[in-house]
This record gives structure tokens, C-alpha cells and sequence, in this order.
């Protein structure tokens, strides 16, 4: 019953976004409120039905009907109830639905929301937010259908991987999902400005916010997604440059790139057919990512590929291609921007490189992910482009990133003097230079090491500097105190200093990088019951395996005691798990987190008498830099987006302090 | 508009014909540097305690066979196609060898057992043998003709066609 | 007047140069840093695994995966580096049975070149085009920007520097 019902709510829900779309259009070009209202009224619709959809498919997930073949294929009775909600985007068709979910969420609240504001752009914004929507119904009610009938209905069912079925599940694919999505209304608007040829910068002020939210989720989503990899999988790292993790960081480099270059036309009104191409990309990006999800051309562990679904995605990257550069190319003329500068040492040319390091690493990526299928179509040969590439091409360029982060947001706009040169940078050369100086003395000696020391200590030096001057000169004015100055300045310029908290995030997490792969130790040993290993200053001693019987698999763990000297420090029980229906166990990591470093166990093989076992056990340096990093920067963009309201609330309130 | 602006959107097709010939390539499908080249060789001690080694076996043509119980469908499917084909040609003089690769012996007793091998399987330690043969994963077949150079590979389940063609082949062989 | 304009060209010739060091310095000491030998056997044989693909898993290597297939390539890896097999000779071992799927990082020669020579060649030119663009930029700032009253510009940067002095 919920089959048919679901499925057919689908329909209509597909009507009713094409409805909404060409209702809106019609509407725009023919000046026709009564068609405009009615679209609107349809987008809310529309959304309606989705969730009534998604409840459905969630009702028949919590109460295991396995009449439908997506929930037998990703819950069983047995698995925890928010597995089983989860279970919602464990597989292709579900994710399709939640995909269309959140698109119809985000047009109903853009709707909602910039109505009586732009009314000239609105419908087309409207009418492009619909037509995604509507392709991703399209997609599930003629090829991927997630309330498909099960025949005959199987008493349980197959379940989630063993390894979807814990909490980072529930939060992962939502932090990408938002941001993905998210990414789609800045989208929608550059190219309602193009078929309007409405093109001030309207659009831009429009949705900085969305873009920037977008930005936080797609940030938050990545960094998630490292930290469950390293936690979990048991191979002590966090990014493999596998097609579909870069398919998530492309449009993240171009959006940052689009977030930083938009500042220039906010300013300058320069750049405008480059934002457009930026914000094209990244959308771009986006769908490409999709597609290479759930097309399995490039093999990838993420990859739930399925049949003639990945032929549909690539249909609509032609056309959102083919579209938007159209457009483009369309208005190309009235685009063309008063591009000025008084000199080339100006935060407008940092601006600039920044982009082309950006765009240069979106490029390398994007390269090397394509590459070994450019390979195959020319030479005929299978080649691997894997992780020693990526991670050798990036490191350069990540490095110029970083120097361009200390200096672009100290560089005056328009033309910096030299004043202004010499009192921002000196300081922060001269402490860095220092400090790594110091840093040589202590015993570092490797090149990149150093390298990215000296980079990072410059940038943090640039914005300490430019914390410290502005804090201390507006203390000075106002009479307030350091702190509660400190406060005010993050809040009335409140995108400026976001945004050096993100730089400072960033440098965090580049450091926390650096440092881990650089100085990680690695060791395995095969050890029989008593036996120890040394590993840097710590011995594990391996005490003896132990094998138990839990809810769904058998967990083989091996009991390990760390020590430093003769003390004992911690135990850890690195082990595997076995599940009924995999092939092969699943590791299971144990490691002792700490700030600066972590220590790492993995249980690779052992004996089945538990007369010996195999156990790996790394050090990674300050590995917790890293995540410590993403939380800055979403700190930081907390602080740059916080809502003008509660801005004037704190101020006022700060204000009424005794001055 | 003008053509030269027809450019700009154009400049997206060549990717997307990348990336739909790339639903006519098959991930799996790994050419091996092997064909045509003379078999590694190996000896190692059957499960059913004799010894089999690739040298002695010149002169005749060799199905060799790589194979693991925890593999299924694929070698579950084709396991009783290579019996039968084992049957219908070792008079003729076709030879064939089975290595499980990555397997516990009990289980693998066990598939042998479940489909009624009656030539030689070998249990590969050390996975010396896969290494050698670039197996990347089960199953995979090679055909070894009679002056042990290695004439195809074939990687997945085994077809009845494709089988009779391939042994057909290599008896008529010199 | 004519030595402040000086100073200007310095500081733009020295923006230049920094901005090719940005780009092109770390690129060099990155690709140089692969020239370091590691005597000790451990890290040697981690270094080469690190390079080869584990064949029954998606996109680990060697050194990384936790499989069983890949701990014995591992210590084939071993064997090979401890009868003085270089980097190329065991690489080459693996390719001649794998092919080059097998290699984690497309050996830089023949149609390989591009995906090693195409992201340099896009930043340079990236870096040419924004040169290009800012020339175009900076040439077409209009000399119409009103001349500011130096008294006026003099009383605003005492003041601004009193203000720092506090």
C-alpha cells in the first residue's frame, strides 16, 4: 500500500514542480500575478508532498515493512531505531529522495522568504530551484524508484553495512547534503540575473549568506567525513583521494574561491562574468559529484552505483552544463566590468591569485580524478592516479594558499602604500622567521616541515597582529575594555574578522596536516601473549585476544597495555569485527586521543588459538590539530554570518555599559 | 550570437563524452601484462596431498583456475562448468589446476568438496602464485597453451562458450 | 617625487618575484624532496609500499591497507628491497605481473606527462592571465582620480599615526 501510495505521491510531486517551474516563467514574461501567486503556492505545495513522501519511506524504514524493497535491502528488525531512520540515505534511491527533500525545502523557504524583495528575479530564481527539484523526482519516479515492491517480501532484511551503522551516519551525509543543496540557490540566482539580464550586484548581496552556509556545511561535511574515516576504518588515515571525496572537495575550492572573489565585485563591481562561471562551477561540481557517485565509472568505496541511473545524471550535467555556460556566453557583452586598480600591490591582485591557486588545485584534482579514464579512452590502458600524486601535487600549492592567507587580508583595497606594507607584514615575517628559527634549534630539520612552520607562523602573525592594533585602537578610542573591545570589533565587522578566524582555522588545520603525516610513526609486529614493541618513547605490550559474541557480529580483540618507561599508561583493544554476510571483518581501532598527538592501534592478523597477533600501532602528531581546525573555522563562520538583529541587540548592549 | 561565443558551452562537450565512454569500460576489468608471455612458474602441494608443478605440465594445454570459497557468486557459479569441462577434455589432454587464493582450508575443503572437484587444487600460502599471476581478484582464468605461454586471461565467472572456445583453441595448439 | 616612484617599482618588482615564489618555489622543494634515501629497512619498505596498489581493495595502498593480501605483499616488498632491488626494479616486478594499474602514481613518462605537467602549466598560465588582467587594470586607472590636498592627506596621516601611539 505504501508502495503504490508513495510512488505516487512522487508523481505528483514531479507534476507539481514543473507546475511551479513553467508556471512561474509563464508568469514572469507575460506579467501575470495571478500565474506568479499560483507557481508559489505550487513550490509550497510541492514540498508538502515531498516530506509526505519522505514520511512514508521513513514510516515503512521504522516499522521494517520489508514489502519495499528499499527498506529490506537497507534495515533489519533488529537494527537500532535511528539506524534505521538512517537507513533513509544508506542507498541510492533513498538519498535521491532526500536530495529532492531538501531542494524542495530550500526553494520553498528561498520563496518564502525574497518574494517581495526581487520581484523582477524571483520567478526565473524560482523556476531554476523547481527544475532541479524536478529532476531529481524525475529521476525517482521512472528509474530509481525507493518505494519499488519487494516480491516476494523477505522476513528480515539485508540491513546497512556494518559499517554506515553508527552515529557519524546520521550526520555525515546531512552536512554534505546541506551544503550541496545549499549551493544550488546562489546558482539559481546568478542565473535568474543572466535571463533577466538583470545584472548589478543584487544577486550577489542576494544569497552571500546561502553561499556562505552553503560554504559551512560542505566544510563541516569534509572534515566530518576525515574524522569517522580515521576513527573507523582502520587504515590510521583520513583522506584517500578517492574519486567521489574529491568529487565533495571540488565544488568546496571553487566555492571558496567564488566566496573570496565576489568581494572584489562587491567592491569594485569587477569580475562579473568570472563569479558567474565561479558559481557555475561550483554548481557544476556538484552534480559531477553526484553523477560519480551513483554512475560507478570510477571505482570508489563511496560509490553505490546502480544501472541506467548514472546515464540520467550525466544527461543533466550535459544540460546544466550546456545551459549555464550558454547563458553566459549569451550575455557575455553586457558582463564586462569597469575593471580598475590603482596598482598592482593591492588586495585585489591577492584576491586574483587566490583564485588561480584555488581554481589551479580544483584543476589538479579534477585532472587526476579524470585521468585514468582519459588514459583508457586514448591509450587503452588502466592506470592509477592515486594518493602519492595528489598528495605530491597539493602539497606546493597548498602552501602558496597558505602565504596568500597572511597576506591578502592585510594588503589595503585599491592600492596598498608602503606604510601600510611595512606596518602589517614586518612584524609577522620577523616573528615567523624567528620562530622557526627556534624551531630548527629544537631539533626540526625537515624541509617542508620547516616550510609549512614558517608559512603558518606568518599567517597567524598577520592576524594576531591585526587582532591586537585593532582591539588596542578601539579600546583606546572607546574607553572599553580589552576584552569587551575585542567583543565589539568581531561584531560590528563582523565578516572581517570571521574570516581571519577562518584563515586562523584553516592554518590550524594545515599545521595539524603537516605535522601528522610528516613525523608519523608506524610500526607492526607480530607478537605472541607477553611479548612487547617499542614505538617512539611509548612499548605496547601485547597481554593475550579474546573473542565475544555481540548484537550483530563476533569481535575478535587483542588486550594491549601501553607504557612509558615501566609505567603503565592506558589499555587498548584494538580488534576486528566479523558480520554474518561480509567476506571479510571490519576493523575495529582503538587509539588514545590526545591534543598533540594520538596513539593509534590497529588488530591487522592473529592466530586463531591466540598464540600470536599482528597489531599495528602508529603515532600521529598532533592529528587532533586538524579537527580542532574544522571547529575554528566553523567558529569563525558563526561569527560572519551572525543575523543582524542579535547584532544590534549585543551592541546596544555593550554600548549601554558604563562608558 | 556569434560562434565565437557558442564556444564557451561547447567547450563542454568533449567531457561529457569522456565521461559517457566511461560507462563502456568496466572498472574490474584490468588488462594483465601476461598475455602472451610465458606462465610463471610454480609447485606447490595439492589439497589432496599430491604435488603439482606448472613445469611439468609443458606440453599439454592448462586451464589454471583461481578461486576462493568466500567468492560468491562468481566462483559458485562457474565451479560446476569447470568440473564438467575438466570431464569432457582431460582425455584429450587438456590439463587443469584450481589455486584458492586467501582462503581458510577448512572452508575450502569444504567448496571442494561441495562441487566435486576431481582435478588438482592447490591451497597458495603466501599468495606467492596470485602475486605472480597479478590476480587482483576471484575468479580469474588463465589459458595456457602447450608451450606454456599464457594466451588469454579471463577475469570473472566462466561462460560454456567462452570455455569450449578457449579449450578448443588450445588442444588444436601445437 | 621621483624617489618615491622608485621605491614603487621596487616594491612591485619584489611583489612579482614573491608571488612567483609563492607559486613556483614550494613546487620545486616538493618535487626534490623525493631524492631522500631512507636507509632504515622499515621505512624503505613502507616508502615503496606506500607507491604500490592493494589489489583487492578501493584505492589503499600497500602500506596502508589491513588486509591479508596486502601484508604479504608487504613482505614480498621486504624480501625484494633486502636483495638490493632499488625503487624502478621492484616497481617494475610488481608492473610486469599487474600492470601498470598496480602503481599508485602514473610513472612520469609518455602520455603520463600530462596529468604530472597540466596542473604546473595551468597555474602559470593562470598567473599569466591575472598579470595580464591587473596590467590592463592598473593602466586603465583613470589619472581623473582627484588629487588629494597633501595638507589635508599630511593632517590625516599624523593624526591616524597619533592614534596608533596610544
Amino acid at each position: 500500500m505504501i508502495s503504490t501510495l508513495g510512488h505516487f505521491v512522487l508523481f505528483l510531486a514531479l507534476g507539481m514542480s514543473l507546475y511551479a517551474a513553467g508556471a512561474a516563467v509563464y508568469g514572469a514574461r507575460t506579467g501575470r500575478e495571478d500565474w506568479l501567486a499560483s507557481s508559489r503556492n505550487a513550490v509550497l505545495v510541492n514540498w508538502c508532498l515531498v516530506t509526505l513522501a519522505l514520511f512514508l519511506l521513513e514510516y515503512a524504514l521504522i516499522t521494517s515493512d520489508f514489502s519495499i524493497r528499499y527498506v529490506a535491502n537497507n534495515s533489519t528488525r533488529g537494527s537500532l531505531t535511528r539506524y534505521k531512520i538512517a537507513g533513509l540515505w544508506g542507498s541510492l534511491e533513498g538519498s535521491i529522495l532526500l536530495w529532492a527533500w531538501l531542494q524542495s525545502l530550500f526553494s520553498a523557504l528561498v520563496v518564502a522568504r525574497y518574494t517581495d524583495r526581487h520581484q523582477a528575479v524571483m520567478p526565473y530564481v524560482q523556476a531554476v530551484l523547481q527544475g532541479i527539484c524536478a529532476f531529481f523526482l524525475l529521476v525517482m519516479t521512472f528509474a530509481a524508484n525507493p518505494f519499488a515492491p519487494s516480491f516476494p517480501v523477505p522476513p528480515d532484511g539485508r540491513g546497512l553495512n556494518p559499517l554506515l551503522e553508527v552515529t557519524d551516519m546520521l550526520v555525515h551525509p546531512l552536512l554534505l547534503y546541506l551544503g550541496y543543496v545549499g549551493f544550488s540557490v546562489p546558482f539559481a540566482f546568478a542565473m535568474a540575473a543572466l535571463i533577466t539580464g538583470r545584472l548589478s550586484e543584487e544577486w550577489l548581496k542576494n544569497t552571500r549568506r546561502w553561499t556562505i552556509v552553503a560554504w559551512l556545511f560542505l566544510t563541516g561535511g569534509i572534515f566530518y567525513g576525515g574524522w569517522w574515516s580515521y576513527r573507523t576504518l582502520g587504515w590510521g588515515g583520513y583522506w584517500a583521494w578517492d574519486p567521489v571525496e574529491n568529487a565533495s572537495f571540488m565544488p568546496w575550492l571553487t566555492g571558496t574561491a567564488f566566496i573570496h572573489s565576489v568581494m572584489i565585485q562587491e567592491r569594485k563591481r569587477m569580475l562579473k562574468v568570472w563569479n558567474l562561471v565561479l558559481i557555475t562551477l561550483t554548481f557544476s561540481l556538484v552534480i559531477f559529484g553526484t553523477f560519480l557517485t551513483r554512475s560507478g565509472i570510477l571505482g570508489s568505496v563511496h560509490a553505490f552505483a546502480e544501472g541506467p541511473v548514472g546515464m540520467v545524471f550525466l544527461g543533466f550535467l550535459a544540460l546544466v552544463l550546456l545551459f549555464s555556460l550558454g547563458l553566459i556566453a549569451y550575455r557575455a557583452d553586457r558582463l564586462k566590468g569597469h575593471g580598475e586598480l590603482d596598482s598592482v600591490v593591492s588586495r585585489e591582485s591577492a584576491f586574483l591569485l587566490n583564485n588561480v591557486v584555488l581554481i589551479g588545485i580544483c584543476f589538479t584534482v579534477f585532472l587526476g580524478t579524470i585521468f585514468p579514464l582519459l588514459t583508457e579512452a586514448i591509450r587503452g590502458t588502466k592506470i592509477s592516479v592515486g594518493m602519492p600524486y595528489f598528495n605530491r601535487v597539493s602539497v606546493p600549492l597548498g602552501m602558496a594558499l597558505l602565504l596568500l592567507m597572511g597576506i591578502g587580508p592585510l594588503i589595503a583595497w585599491g592600492r596598498a602604500s608602503l606604510n601600510n606594507l611595512r606596518r602589517n607584514f614586518v612584524k609577522p615575517v620577523v616573528a615567523a622567521a624567528a620562530a622557526t628559527a627556534v624551531l630548527v634549534v629544537l631539533g626540526v630539520r625537515q624541509a617542508e616541515a620547516l616550510l609549512a612552520f614558517l608559512c603558518s607562523f606568518f599567517v597567524v602573525g598577520t592576524i594576531a597582529l591585526e587582532f591586537w592594533t585593532s582591539t588596542r585602537t578601539r579600546a583606546a578610542t572607546t574607553g572599553e575594555g580589552f576584552l569587551q573591545a575585542f567583543a565589539a570589533l568581531l561584531l560590528r565587522s563582523r565578516r572581517r574578522y570571521g574570516g581571519l578566524i577562518v584563515h586562523l582555522g584553516v592554518v590550524v588545520a594545515i599545521i595539524g596536516i603537516a605535522v601528522s603525516s610528516i613525523y608519523k610513526v608506524e610500526h607492526e609486529v607480530t607478537l605472541k601473549p607477553g611479548e612487547r614493541m617499542e614505538i617512539g618513547p611509548y612499548t605496547v605490550q601485547f597481554n593475550d585476544l579474546q573473542a565475544g559474541e555481540r548484537p550483530t557480529h563476533i569481535l575478535v580483540w587483542a588486550n594491549l597495555t601501553v607504557l612509558k618507561g615501566n609505567t603503565p599508561l592506558t589499555e587498548l583493544h584494538p580488534g576486528q569485527r566479523f558480520y554474518p554476510n561480509q567476506q571479510s571483518p571490519f576493523a575495529s581501532v582503538d587509539a588514545s586521543y590526545h591534543w598533540n598527538q594520538d596513539l593509534y592501534t590497529i588488530l591487522s592478523t592473529f592466530e586463531r588459538d591466540g598464540s600470536s597477533a599482528t597489531i599495528k600501532v602508529m603515532i600521529n602528531p598532533m592529528m587532533a590539530w586538524i579537527w580542532i581546525g574544522g571547529c575554528v573555522i566553523l567558529l569563525g563562520v558563526l561569527v560572519a554570518v551572525l543575523p543582524e538583529r542579535r547584532l544590534a541587540m549585543l551592541t546596544a548592549r555593550a554600548k549601554a555599559q558604563p562608558a | 550570437m556569434t560562434w565565437k561565443k557558442l564556444l564557451i558551452p561547447l567547450a563542454s562537450v568533449p567531457l561529457i563524452l569522456l565521461l559517457a565512454y566511461g560507462f563502456r569500460t568496466d572498472p574490474k576489468a584490468i588488462p594483465s601484462p601476461l598475455v602472451q608471455k610465458p606462465a610463471p612458474e610454480f609447485r606447490l602441494k595439492a589439497f589432496d596431498g599430491g604435488e603439482v608443478s606448472l613445469a611439468e605440465l609443458k606440453g599439454k594445454p592448462v586451464v589454471l583456475n583461481f578461486w576462493a570459497s568466500w567468492c560468491y557468486p562468481a566462483c559458485y557459479e562457474e565451479a560446476p562448468l569447470l568440473e564438467a569441462t575438466w570431464k569432457r577434455f582431460k582425455e584429450q589432454g587438456l590439463m587443469m589446476v584450481g589455486v584458492d587464493i586467501q582462503d581458510k582450508e577448512a572452508n575450502a575443503r569444504e567448496f571442494l568438496q561441495r562441487f566435486g572437484f576431481t582435478f588438482p587444487n592447490v591451497p597458495d600460502p603466501g599468495s606467492k602464485v596470485s602475486i605472480d599471476y597479478g590476480v587482483y581478484g576471484v575468479p580469474e582464468t588463465f589459458f595456457i597453451d602447450r608451450q606454456g605461454q599464457i594466451v588469454y586471461k579471463h577475469v570473472g565467472a566462466l561462460t560454456p562458450a567462452l570455455v569450449e572456445a578457449q579449450v578448443q583453441a588450445l588442444l588444436k595448439g601445437k | 617625487m621621483i624617489r618615491r616612484r622608485d621605491r614603487w617599482a621596487s616594491v612591485r618588482r619584489a611583489t612579482w618575484w614573491l608571488t612567483l615564489g609563492v607559486v613556483f618555489i614550494p613546487w620545486w622543494g616538493a618535487a626534490h624532496a623525493d631524492a631522500a634515501t631512507n636507509f632504515d629497512l622499515e621505512d624503505r619498505v613502507r616508502e615503496i609500499a606506500s607507491e604500490l596498489r592493494c589489489v583487492v581493495c578501493q584505492n589503499l595502498s600497500v602500506a596502508d591497507s589491513p588486509s591479508d593480501l596486502a601484508k604479504e605483499m608487504r613482505n614480498l616488498v621486504r624480501e625484494l628491497v633486502q636483495q638490493g632491488k632499488s625503487r624502478e626494479e621492484i616497481q617494475a616486478y610488481f608492473v610486469s605481473r599487474y600492470g601498470e594499474y598496480v602503481l599508485l602514481s602514473p610513472p612520469k613518462r609518455g602520455f603520463n606527462l600530462l596529468v604530472w605537467g597540466l596542473p604546473f602549466l595551468a597555474i602559470a598560465v593562470g598567473g599569466g592571465v591575472v598579470y595580464l588582467v591587473v596590467r590592463r587594470w592598473t593602466e586603465q586607472a583613470p589619472a581623473s582620480r582627484p588629487a588629494v590636498d597633501p595638507t589635508y592627506a599630511e593632517r590625516v596621516q599624523r593624526e591616524l599615526k597619533d592614534r596608533e601611539q596610544v
